[in-house]
């Protein structure tokens, strides 16, 4: 393979960095410095950016951007070996900076420490060639999607929950994206997050690294990606599975591109999702500091949990009683409705929604815990465990 | 007819921990096989679809390969030994 004229040149030391790659007949000497000229984006520095930009640095990917706005927390160390214990409290981009410094330092890493917003997404995906999806929540998932196929870019897609995985790539010439597979988000509440769930910390190694070889494969133009294909991966059973994806023809995004601008994604699921009976769809919200000193003064309060029994063991506040949220419904005629009550989970989603079903079964003196209970263990009480 | 319907881990809690289930029933579409299941798991159901009986938006049912979305949704032919998957989207990085 004969390099191409305006490819970076490899020094010595880069050479036999990359030794492994250059006897690689679908790399060699071009191969690796397409990888040198390479830009790619990682959004998230967590459970699936940690083996994505630690492989992608190491395989020499010229240039790295990072987006996370989070600090590393113990609980995250499980799974996410960007960061070590001595990170702990450090921002995850100055944590990641130094780790990948130290993995290769020929790799020029951008860190952008911030949350990814319909505001600045378009600005720095537009810096990339190709864009990693490691986002742990539905509305950057779309919010990656949109600005990708605005932008005529690669999305390496990747999910995890428990055991299970999910890898793909969209918004390639031609071929399907997030929302061709997924036309909208569950309504919230119903599909819980890995705080909420738990995930096997192995699993997002297992799905970061096929992440990271669908990006030097498109990186190179080498091999056939998972474009129009989505792997599921158990872990449980260590079971693979393929299937088909489809570009859908009515997708707003890629089909019928009515979807010419970023939208507010977070009002894209979120609370708009939930059909609420009479209207009364605002969530009213007390804080932790609010319903401690409610506490203090005696008063009357139905505080109704509505996480899961295991969640529920590891860590709940005094007085309170679990009702997860699936089995709410059911337990609506034995509420007493006249009394105040303060619905919580562990970081206030899952309660929003129980204060919107609530709300809806006529319920006019509820109020959801804001920031859940992991809130409640930074202001008032740190003896709660998060989690 | 056999047909095994794989369940992913965000909905085990409603198969009482099944991965997978098997339906001896006779079942024509996907529409029969997910009422087959209903009888006996109803909360499974409840989240593979709407009270309209309209396929969630955020969920797929694969039967082999296909996405029923592609094919003819819930009214997609299943046949004796197919393996009908749910795949419901997950935010987890």
């Amino acid at each position: 393979m004969t390099a191409p004229i305006g490819l970076p040149a490899l020094s010595p030391e880069e050479v036999q960095r990359y030794s492994r790659h250059l006897i690689l007949p679908q790399v060699e000497r071009a191969g690796q410095q397409r990888l040198k000229a390479a830009r790619v984006l990682v959004i998230g520095a967590g459970g699936l950016g940690s083996p994505v930009a630690l492989y992608l640095a190491a395989a020499g990917i010229g240039t790295l951007g990072l987006v996370d706005f989070d600090v590393v927390d113990v609980s995250n160390l499980q799974r996410q070996l960007l960061h070590g214990t001595g990170d702990v409290g450090r921002l995850k981009l100055d944590s990641a900076r130094d780790r990948l410094r130290d993995v290769n330092p020929h790799v020029h890493v951008e860190t952008y420490p911030t949350r990814l917003t319909s505001a600045n997404a378009l600005e720095i995906i537009g810096d990339y060639d190709i864009v990693v999806d490691g986002t742990d929540n539905f509305a950057t998932r779309y919010l990656t999607n949109d600005a990708c196929v605005l932008l005529g870019k690669p999305n390496v897609y990747g999910s995890i929950f428990r055991f299970e995985g999910q890898a793909s790539v969209f918004s390639t010439i031609n071929g399907p994206c997030y929302r061709c597979l997924f036309p909208e988000p569950p309504p919230p509440g119903m599909v819980p997050s890995c705080a909420e769930g738990g995930v096997l910390g192995v699993l997002p190694g297992m799905i970061g690294t096929i992440q990271a070889a669908e990006a030097l494969k498109l990186a190179l133009g080498a091999g056939t990606t998972l474009a129009g294909r989505l792997l599921l991966v158990d872990a449980l059973s260590m079971e693979f599975r393929m299937v088909k994806l489809r570009k859908d023809p009515a997708c707003p995004a890629c089909g019928t591109r009515i979807i010419t601008e970023l939208i507010d994604y977070d009002e894209f699921c979120g609370a708009a999702n939930v059909a609420s009976v009479d209207g009364d769809d605002e969530v009213r919200e007390i804080t932790p500091t609010e319903l401690a000193s409610l506490l203090l003064d005696g008063a009357d309060v139905d505080l109704i949990d509505v996480r899961e029994p295991r969640e529920w063991d590891f860590a709940h506040l005094a007085g309170a009683r679990l009702i997860p949220l699936d089995t709410l419904g059911d337990a609506i005629p034995s509420l007493d409705r006249s009394r105040q009550i303060v619905v919580m989970c562990r970081s206030g989603q899952r309660s929003a929604s129980a204060v919107l079903q609530l709300q809806a079964a006529g319920f006019r003196r509820v109020k959801n815990l804001a920031g859940g209970i992991l809130r409640w263990s930074d202001d008032v009480d740190p003896t709660v465990p998060k989690y | 007819m056999t047909i095994a319907v794989v369940v992913p881990n965000a909905l085990t809690p409603y198969t009482s921990g099944a991965g997978t289930l098997r339906l001896d029933a006779p079942c024509a579409t996907v529409a029969d096989a997910l009422s087959a299941v209903a009888a006996r798991w109803p909360a499974l159901t409840d989240r593979v679809l709407t009270e309209q009986g309209e396929l969630r938006r955020h969920v797929n049912v694969f039967v082999g390969d296909e996405s029923i979305r592609f094919l003819n949704g819930l009214d997609t032919p299943v046949l004796d030994g197919a393996t009908i998957m749910i795949v419901p989207a997950v935010s987890g990085g």
